[in-house]
């Protein structure tokens, strides 16, 4: 390799012929470095992209304050509590058509009880326009987390009408007697 | 009986090609790769199975964790315009050189007062935590909060240098108590913004 001829010629006048190697290199470890990177930067850019769920709240008019009567039998009411619990109930505080009842987020809490009445609402009123209405009542006790479970609740039960309200004395209420306003 | 030699082919293949042609999808992925942008105030969100991705240009972040209020916008010439108009707001004078400081600054969260010491900070040191105290949410008497004004003001800015509509987007802590939310809601509809986006990341299983 580096080395210098110091032998003082041979045959040919001295003319060294080096011997020809070939250019070739084996590429295999690059390229799979190369597609090990690319499969990286992939994913990570579009996955990395945060979700964005959209919530539309009602007018808030200081002047006027409508409200809006709506039935009690296709009314469920549902209070976020403390320690990722909810309890949920059918109609209105003064009248409730069921009795409060104690439930968690997900696929075997509250979801059950939403599809199930959801489709017992549209069977009473013949008309699938006129779905359920869920309340959702987020208490002081509750997280964020809690929140965004319960509308991604709405997405996944495909429940068109609910909305965001305030949660009233007897509700906080009946939370802390259930043990859920800690 | 004569064996028919089968004749054995090498099994490199020649990878220039195909060497070629990763590095030069490598070379794109990296170079569109926005690299994260280091956030003051580090917050978990919570999951959802939803699956709209957030659009990239005129939406403020509003980032609540621990109690406090995070701004941000992106857009440099966004957040020059915002800065003019609030130091019009509130009186408060800045030069070229803070002004030019602050168009980098991606998410802030300290009380207009402390602002002129947070742009003259280092970037690292702006981003320790428990450094700011978050943007003040209560208004003080008939004065509107400066949340209230931050999100104004941009609105402003983005109609008058984009023609464009802000959105606002709320980045919350899984963990946050739902009343510090509610504030800045409420915030939001008083300058009736009543659409806005919940940030979330993606659930992986159906729970």
């Amino acid at each position: 390799m580096a080395e210098l001829d110091t032998s003082g010629g041979g045959k040919k006048g001295g003319k060294v012929r080096t011997k020809k190697m070939s250019t070739r290199v084996d590429l295999t470890a690059m390229v799979d470095l190369a597609f090990l990177l690319i499969t990286f930067f992939m994913l990570t850019t579009t996955l990395a992209k945060p979700q964005a769920m959209d919530i539309a709240m009602p007018d808030k008019d200081k002047e006027e304050q409508q409200e809006l009567t709506i039935a009690d039998t296709r009314t469920i009411n549902v209070l976020l509590g403390s320690g990722n619990k909810l309890e949920w109930y059918m109609g209105s505080v003064d009248k409730q058509l069921t009795p409060p009842e104690i439930q968690g987020y997900g696929k075997n809490g509250i979801r059950k009880a939403l599809l199930e009445k959801s489709k017992q609402v549209i069977a009473s009123t013949g008309d699938p326009k006129k779905g359920l209405i869920v309340l959702i009542k987020p208490s002081e006790k509750s997280n964020y987390r809690n929140l965004v479970d319960i509308l991604d609740e709405m997405k996944i039960t495909n429940i068109q009408q609910y909305g965001i309200s305030e949660i009233s004395l007897p509700e906080i209420e009946l939370l802390k007697r259930d043990g859920l306003f800690k | 009986m004569p064996r028919i030699k089968i004749g054995r082919k090498s099994t490199a293949i020649d990878m220039t090609a195909m060497c070629d042609v990763a590095f030069l999808l490598l070379t794109f992925f990296i170079l569109t790769a926005t690299a994260r942008q280091p956030e003051p105030l580090p917050v978990d969100t919570p999951a959802s199975t939803v699956k709209i991705k957030l659009p990239d240009t005129d939406i403020a972040t509003l980032t609540i964790g621990q109690g406090k209020v995070f701004f941000g916008i992106p857009g440099q010439d966004i957040r020059r315009s915002l800065l003019e108009k609030m130091s019009q707001v509130y009186g408060v004078q800045f030069s070229d050189e803070e002004k030019k400081r602050f168009m980098v600054m991606e998410s802030f969260g300290v009380p207009f007062g402390n602002l002129k010491q947070i742009i003259a900070m280092k970037g690292e040191e702006r981003n320790k935590e428990n450094l700011q105290p978050g943007i003040p949410t209560d208004s003080v008497g008939v004065r509107p909060s400066e949340l209230h004004q931050w999100i104004y003001q941009a609105r402003l800015a983005t109609k008058e240098l984009h023609n464009a509509d802000m959105r606002v987007s709320i980045k919350g802590d899984s963990k946050e108590q739902y009343p510090e939310i509610k504030k800045v809601i409420n915030i939001l509809q008083d300058q009736n913004v009543n659409k806005f986006s919940l940030i979330t990341s993606l659930r992986g299983e159906d729970q």
